[in-house]
């Protein structure tokens, strides 16, 4: 009778997906036609704007997308608009795992989450300076050979070569690597390599983080979080340079 | 008088005649498609797509992981392809399923699959869905195997829970009620198996009829499914018709909003609805709502601890909170809904609104609200102590009539899953 008792906790307890428990949040009654009539309540509205909508995103990514003092959580002004909306969409199907932007995408449909992505792109909040760095001389060097140059004898080719000269990405979906703290870097080039961050096929950046070693991601996460950004920090437009080899985020 | 009635008679059966000929008639010229289309629509009533669909998988082709504590289930695979699907089922093997919570062979299916609702659904319905189903793209993808751990994978431990829990029936209209308050019925106990969450699950794993709708907290999520019979939780008796209506049809009302699981629910199954079948729903949601009194206001006096406690939640709130809920906890409707005399903030179980503030949360976007307005989450910006105290402040303010909550709690609902 128990063992029976715990199968059936266990299949009323699929509730993830199975049929979800309610919970309604917000369900209000005390408001009466005095206290609100009815111009009052249109005025009341909030306002219809994108900066109101994205009001969720602000606690972790700023404002205007500008990150927070928390190193973990990214900038996102500025960045292509099409390479924003890739990354909602991999949080919303659970391709790219975070559970708290998960739960929060879940439940939007395609378009907003592309007009989310526009609205950050748009955005031009100034740029923090870059922090002092408390690596190595060395560690910079090694740093700025890989993102410079590559190391062709690892098939590693230079950041620029797909992140553009400039480092400030390209349209629509490359994204740019300054303006972005140290620990953010190395925690995505890390989950690249690891295999816990995947993009549509052919997955690029996987294969070239598969390549780097753990002190490769260190050297390059703190060279480039070492950059000053350029005056004009906007992505490259679309097709301005021919990338080396094919990249399922940045279709031809 | 004989051959009156026998001309009468005749008269009957030409017309019979003529109306069977315009009835075929209209059959050939719209096609099977209206079976099927019908098929759709029913299988959004039923939101089979919430399980049946793996993320980026295709629809309809199972996969989806549903982890449990005792090991992981797959759904299964449920388009028309003949190796992999459905394809080799007839409609008697569908509706067994539905109606039985067996499959074809005379397996037993895990009560997962809300089989003790769907034994409500008509046989035409059964029929429309499966009709439905075969016609959508085959699509060939092996069920997974489920990945239960001893003794949770034996299945013949169902049959115990079948014993306690599940009455096999289809649904009987209750004659002394209007047609539409029985189509809600028929819709909310059978298809949108609203009870799987909204009732409370016992000891033993299952529902006694007389606790049917009467909330409690969903195993493994960690979200409290509120009350559909109590107007202190999710009772929906206060309401208006259209009010209920434009929450289910768009998750947005002038009086709540959904957030957390039944998001889910709107986003994918109530939104699609007819205007008619989305109020039957609400007629007979408002009718099984019983009015309760309002707990009487605390009496006894605060405590030094908790108005410690209410005045730095005061400080978060205005801090925090006020700029969209407003300073009186009025909120902007419907975008940003009112905190003061919720019953979602005010109802015993604090587990929601601690969790709406630790992880805040878009409502569904749908036809009707496709662009929502969103909570941030405060788990990162807020302290044990600083939640509780936000919390407490919001349940016990303007009158409302909630009780405080600990740091402890809302510490313990940090780590609740939220995929």
């Amino acid at each position: 009778m128990v063992a029976i008792g715990v199968v059936s906790v266990l299949c009323a307890a699929l509730g993830r997906r199975v049929r979800m428990r309610s919970a309604i949040v917000g369900l209000a009654w005390g408001l009466s036609i005095q206290a609100f009539p009815v111009s009052a309540q249109t005025s009341g509205q909030p306002p219809d704007t994108m900066a109101a909508r994205v009001e969720a995103c602000t606690p972790c990514h700023g404002k205007e997308g500008q990150g927070t003092s928390d190193v973990y959580f990214p900038r996102l002004a500025g960045k292509p608009a099409g390479y924003l909306y890739n990354q909602l969409l991999a949080f919303k199907n659970g391709r790219r795992k975070y559970p708290p932007m998960n739960y929060l995408l879940e439940y939007l449909s395609d378009p907003y989450l592309q007009d989310m992505a526009g609205y950050f792109a748009e955005q031009r909040p100034p740029f923090p300076a870059p922090a002092a760095s408390d690596v190595s001389p060395q560690i910079l060097q090694q740093g700025q050979a890989l993102v410079s140059r590559g190391d062709p004898a690892r098939q590693i080719p230079a950041c620029g070569s797909c992140h553009g000269p400039g480092l400030t990405g390209m349209e629509p979906g490359i994204p740019g690597l300054l303006g972005l703290r140290p620990n953010y870097v190395s925690a995505q080039l890390g989950a690249w390599r690891y295999g816990t961050r995947t993009a549509k096929g052919p997955d690029c950046m996987q294969q070239v983080a598969a390549r780097l070693t753990e002190a490769d991601v260190t050297a390059v996460a703190a060279y480039l979080a070492s950059r000053p950004v350029p005056i004009n920090a906007a992505p490259a437009p679309k097709g301005s340079y021919v990338l080396p080899f094919a990249c399922g985020s940045e279709p031809d | 008088m004989r051959s009156r009635a026998r001309i009468l008679g005749l008269l009957l059966l030409s017309f019979l005649a003529g109306s069977a000929a315009y009835a075929q008639q209209q059959n050939s010229a719209t096609g099977p498609s209206d079976i099927v289309k019908r098929g759709e629509y029913l299988a959004r009533a039923g939101d089979c797509i919430a399980c049946h669909t793996a993320p980026e998988g295709r629809t309809f082709a199972g996969g989806r992981a549903m982890p449990t504590p005792f090991g992981t289930l797959y759904s299964s695979n449920i388009t028309p392809d003949r190796e992999t699907g459905v394809g080799k089922w007839t409609a008697d093997d569908f509706y067994v399923t539905m109606h039985r919570g067996r499959f074809p062979d005379g397996g037993l299916i895990y009560p997962a699959m809300p089989f003790a609702s769907y034994t409500k659904v008509t046989r035409a319905d059964s029929d429309a869905i499966f009709a439905y189903l075969k016609s959508i793209p085959p699509v060939n993808q092996k069920n997974r195997e489920h990945d239960l751990r001893f003794p949770y994978n034996n299945r013949e431990l169902i049959l115990g829970w079948r014993t306690l829990f599940f009455t096999e029936g289809e649904f009987k209209p209750d004659p002394g009620k209007s047609a539409e308050w029985n189509r809600g019925a028929y819709l909310v106990e059978g298809l949108g198996h609203c009870g799987m969450c909204h009732s409370p699950i016992n000891a033993l794993g299952g529902t006694s009829q007389s606790d049917a709708f009467k909330g409690g907290l969903i195993p493994m999520q960690n979200w409290y499914a509120p009350s559909l019979t109590s107007n202190r939780e999710a009772g929906l008796g206060d309401w208006s018709i259209q009010e209920i209506v434009d929450l289910l049809k768009t998750g947005v009302s002038a009086r709540g909003v959904v957030y957390g699981p039944m998001a889910e629910v709107v986003f994918n199954s109530l939104q699609y609805l007819t205007d008619e079948d989305t109020r039957a729903m609400a007629v007979y949601l408002k009718g099984i709502a019983e009015p309760a009194p309002r707990p009487p206001a605390a009496t006894t006096l605060p405590s030094t601890e908790s108005s410690l406690l209410i005045s730095l939640g005061k400080t978060v709130y205005d801090n925090k909170c006020a700029t969209c809920h407003g300073a009186q906890g009025e909120g902007k409707t419907p975008g940003w809904p009112p905190l003061a005399g919720n019953q979602s903030i005010e109802m015993e179980s604090a587990v929601n609104p601690i969790r709406m503030v630790l992880n805040g949360g878009y409502p569904p976007g749908t036809a009707g609200n496709p662009k929502p307005y969103g909570m941030p989450p405060f788990a990162g910006q807020l302290s044990d102590n600083e939640v509780a105290a936000v919390v407490s402040y919001i349940r016990t303010a303007w009158g409302n009539r909630g009780t405080a909550v600990s740091a402890r709690e809302a510490n313990e609902l940090r780590s609740a899953p939220l995929d």
